[in-house]
C-alpha cells in the first residue's frame, strides 16, 4: 500500500477512483454510464478488495446503486457512487431519503448534456438538479465543484469529511471535461479504513447491530405525526444553517482591482480564467470568482464584490442556472449577464472574452444615454 | 386448592413474549399474519443470540413500521429497494445477519429488479416475503400476486388477464437463480404451519450467517381486512384459493446434502 503521496498523470475519472481507495473508502456501488465509466473500471482494475478491503460492486441500476449507498452509509461506513446526469436523475429519490434519514455518503456526477438521454459531451446543466433538491421535500445536498483533476482527487476526502460531519449526502459536481482530461495530480497517502470498533465509537448512530446497553439504531425518513415531522424538518434546517455559516468555499482570481467580474464554476472557470488573462492584456480589468461549494453558495462574497464592479458575467455550460443565485446575491447592485453553451457544446475562452467585451460595450452605451 | 400465586412459578412457564418484541401496540389489523411472523423473527434472533450483529431492512407497505416492534437495528428502505440495501449492508458487515422483510408489492412489483439481482448475485441475506395477494397499507389495491378473478379496489370486477395480466410467482423464479441456496413457501395459519415457518426462517438466517447465498422464505398470508373477511374466514379462503396456486413447501434447498 502507498504510504506516501504520489504524483501521477491521470484522467479526472481515474483520479476519483484512486483517491477513493486512498481515502479509506469502504464501498463503491455504481452502474456504467458515459462519460464516467472509467471510475468503476479503474476501481475494478485496482481490485482494492485485495488491499484495503474496499468493496466495489457493479449494481443492476443507478437506483440500486444509490440505495446501496443509502444503506451502506447507515452502517457508518464510507460509501459512494458515481454516475452521469441521466443516472443521477434516477438517483434523486435515494438522495432525498439520505437527507431525510441523515445518512452520510458521496455521489459523483460527471455531467453530460441533457435534457433526457441528451448527449455524452460535457455540460453543467445539472446545477439546478444538484442545488435545488432534485428529489422531494425541503432538503439540501452539499455540492462541491472541482475545476481540475487535482480537485477531483482532493474533493473525495473533503466530501467524505463534510458528509460525516453533518450526516448529509455530499455531491461532487464535475463534468465530462474534468472527467476525461488528463493532468498531473498528487494523490494522498493511503489512509486505513475504520475498524468496527472505531465506527461504533465515532458514529454511535450507525447500524452496527444493537449492542447490549444501547437502544436500537433506526434509519427512516417516515413520520406520520406532522408535529414530529415538522420538528425533524426544523432540525434539518438548523443543520443547513450551520453548513451555510461554516462551509462556503470559493476562489477569487484578480478580483482586487476588477472593473468587471466573471463568475464561473468547474470547467467553465478554467475557460473563464484564460479569458480574463487575455482581457487583462487588452487593458480590461476583469476578475474571476469561482464558487467551489455550489451549495452552500457564496452569496455574501458575490454581494461584496458586486458593489465594486461595473458588471458581472456569469459563464456556464448551461442556459443560465447559477445565474439565478448570482442575481439573488447581487440584488440589483450591478448588471448581470450570462454566457453559456448548451447540449454538450463547450464555450472557448475566446467566446467568454467576446461576451465580456460585448457586455462592457452595452454598459458603456447605456451609461452615455 | 392452588392459588394463582402457586401457579405463577418459573417452572410452570410454558410461553413468554420474546424480549426483542417492544411493548408497543401494533398497527396491524387483528387476524393479519404479520404479527405472527414478527414474533417468529424476534424469537429466532433471540434464540440464536445474534442481536448485536443483526440488521433488518424494512419495506414500504404494511410492514413499514416493523422497526417499531422489534428491538434491533433497522434501516427503512425506499419502496422495493430493500434487497439493494441489504446487499450493501451485508457487504459492509460480512459477518452480520442481514434480512429484509417485504410484502408482495415491495418484493414482487416495484422492487422486482432489485429482488432478482440481489438473489442472483447470491448475496448472503435472508428475504422474508409476505404474500397476501393485495396492497393492505394503501387500502386493498391489486398486487402482482392477486389471483385471477380475485376482487380488489383496482380490479373491482375481479382480476382479468386481458386487463391486468397474470399473478407473478416470484418464489418459483427465485428457485431458478444460481445465487439462491434455499427457497421455500410457508404459511402461519395454524400451529403446525407456524412451527414449520419458524424452522424455515431459522434455516434462512443460519444460511446467511454461514454465507451460503440468498435464502427466500415466502409466507402465504392473510389480509382479512383487505379481503373483507373475518380472520377465520380468511384462513379458510387462503387454504381454498391461495394454496392451490401458491403451494406450500420447499422449492429449492442446496444445503440439505
Amino acid at each position: 500500500m502507498q504510504q506516501q503521496q504520489d504524483t501521477m498523470l491521470l484522467k479526472g475519472n481515474e483520479a476519483i477512483a484512486l483517491a477513493a481507495i486512498r481515502c479509506g473508502c469502504d464501498g463503491f456501488f455504481g452502474y456504467p454510464i458515459t462519460p464516467q465509466s472509467e471510475i468503476l473500471e479503474t476501481l475494478c482494475k485496482e481490485k482494492p478488495w485485495e488491499t484495503t478491503g474496499m468493496t466495489v460492486l457493479q449494481a443492476e441500476s443507478e437506483l440500486a446503486s444509490i440505495n446501496m449507498v443509502y444503506a451502506g452509509g447507515a452502517t457508518g461506513k464510507r460509501v459512494m457512487t458515481s454516475s452521469s446526469s441521466p443516472g443521477v436523475a434516477l438517483m434523486q429519490e435515494g438522495i432525498t431519503y439520505m437527507a431525510g434519514a441523515e445518512i452520510p455518503g458521496v455521489i459523483v456526477n460527471v455531467q453530460r448534456g441533457g435534457p433526457g438521454l441528451g448527449t455524452i459531451q460535457p455540460s453543467q446543466a445539472d446545477y439546478f438538479q444538484s442545488t435545488r433538491g432534485g428529489g422531494n421535500g425541503d432538503y439540501e445536498v452539499i455540492v462541491l465543484a472541482p475545476a481540475s483533476v487535482q480537485e477531483m482527487a482532493d474533493f473525495i476526502g473533503l466530501a467524505f469529511e463534510l458528509a460525516f460531519r453533518y450526516r448529509n449526502p455530499a455531491l461532487i459536481l464535475s463534468d465530462g471535461v474534468i472527467g476525461q482530461m488528463m493532468e498531473k495530480v498528487v494523490l494522498p497517502p493511503q489512509q486505513p479504513r475504520l475498524t468496527e470498533d472505531e465506527i461504533a465509537q465515532r458514529y454511535p448512530w450507525a447500524a452496527t447491530g444493537r449492542k447490549a446497553g444501547r437502544s436500537s439504531n433506526i434509519f427512516t425518513s417516515l413520520e406520520l405525526n406532522p408535529e414530529v415531522q415538522e420538528t425533524h424538518n426544523l432540525h434539518l434546517q438548523e443543520k443547513y444553517a450551520r453548513i451555510r455559516r461554516n462551509e462556503v468555499r470559493y476562489e477569487e482570481y484578480m478580483c482586487e482591482d476588477a472593473d468587471y467580474l466573471v463568475v464561473a464554476f468547474g470547467s467553465a472557470a478554467r475557460m473563464a480564467q484564460k479569458a480574463i488573462e487575455e482581457l487583462r492584456q487588452k487593458g480590461i480589468r476583469a476578475g474571476l470568482l469561482r464558487p467551489i461549494t455550489l451549495w452552500p453558495f457564496p452569496y455574501e462574497c458575490i454581494a461584496r464584490l458586486a458593489t465594486g464592479v461595473k458588471g458581472i458575467l456569469c459563464a456556464e455550460i448551461n442556459a443560465g442556472q447559477m445565474l439565478q443565485d448570482i442575481r439573488l446575491a447581487v440584488e440589483g447592485r450591478t448588471p448581470v449577464s450570462h454566457y453559456g453553451r448548451l447540449g454538450g457544446m463547450v464555450p472557448t475562452p475566446e467566446e467568454i472574452e467576446e461576451a465580456l467585451i460585448k457586455m462592457t460595450r452595452t454598459l458603456n452605451t447605456n451609461s452615455h444615454e | 386448592m392452588k392459588t394463582l400465586q402457586d401457579i405463577l412459578q418459573p417452572q410452570n412457564l410454558v410461553y413468554t413474549k420474546p424480549t426483542l418484541m417492544n411493548d408497543r401496540p401494533m398497527h396491524y389489523c387483528p387476524g393479519c399474519s404479520h404479527g405472527m411472523v414478527h414474533k417468529l423473527v424476534a424469537e429466532i434472533i433471540e434464540e440464536m443470540n445474534i442481536t448485536d450483529h443483526t440488521i433488518g431492512i424494512c419495506p414500504v407497505g404494511c410492514a413499514v413500521f416493523a422497526y417499531n416492534y422489534l428491538d434491533i437495528d433497522w434501516i427503512e428502505a425506499a419502496h422495493g429497494r430493500a434487497p439493494a440495501c441489504a446487499s450493501a449492508v451485508s457487504r459492509m458487515w460480512p459477518h452480520h445477519l442481514v434480512f429484509t422483510y417485504q410484502g408482495d408489492g415491495d418484493f414482487a412489483c416495484i422492487g422486482t429488479g432489485e429482488s432478482i439481482h440481489a438473489m442472483n448475485r447470491g448475496e448472503n441475506i435472508a428475504i422474508i416475503f409476505i404474500n397476501n395477494a393485495i396492497y393492505g397499507m394503501t387500502g386493498g389495491q391489486m398486487a402482482p400476486t392477486t389471483l385471477m378473478g380475485m376482487k380488489t379496489s383496482t380490479c373491482p370486477y375481479g382480476r382479468r388477464a386481458d386487463l391486468h395480466g397474470f399473478p407473478l410467482k416470484m418464489t418459483e423464479i427465485a428457485a431458478t437463480l444460481e445465487g439462491t441456496c434455499y427457497v421455500t413457501r410457508q404459511s402461519v395459519h395454524n400451529v403446525g404451519a407456524i412451527q414449520r415457518a419458524k424452522k424455515a426462517i431459522r434455516k434462512a438466517f443460519t444460511n446467511s450467517l454461514e454465507k451460503r447465498g440468498t435464502s427466500l422464505v415466502e409466507i402465504v398470508s392473510t389480509c382479512n381486512a383487505g379481503w373483507k373477511l373475518s380472520p377465520v374466514e380468511a384462513n379458510k379462503w387462503m387454504e381454498q384459493n391461495m394454496f392451490p396456486f401458491y403451494p406450500l413447501g420447499d422449492l429449492k434447498d442446496t444445503t440439505e446434502k
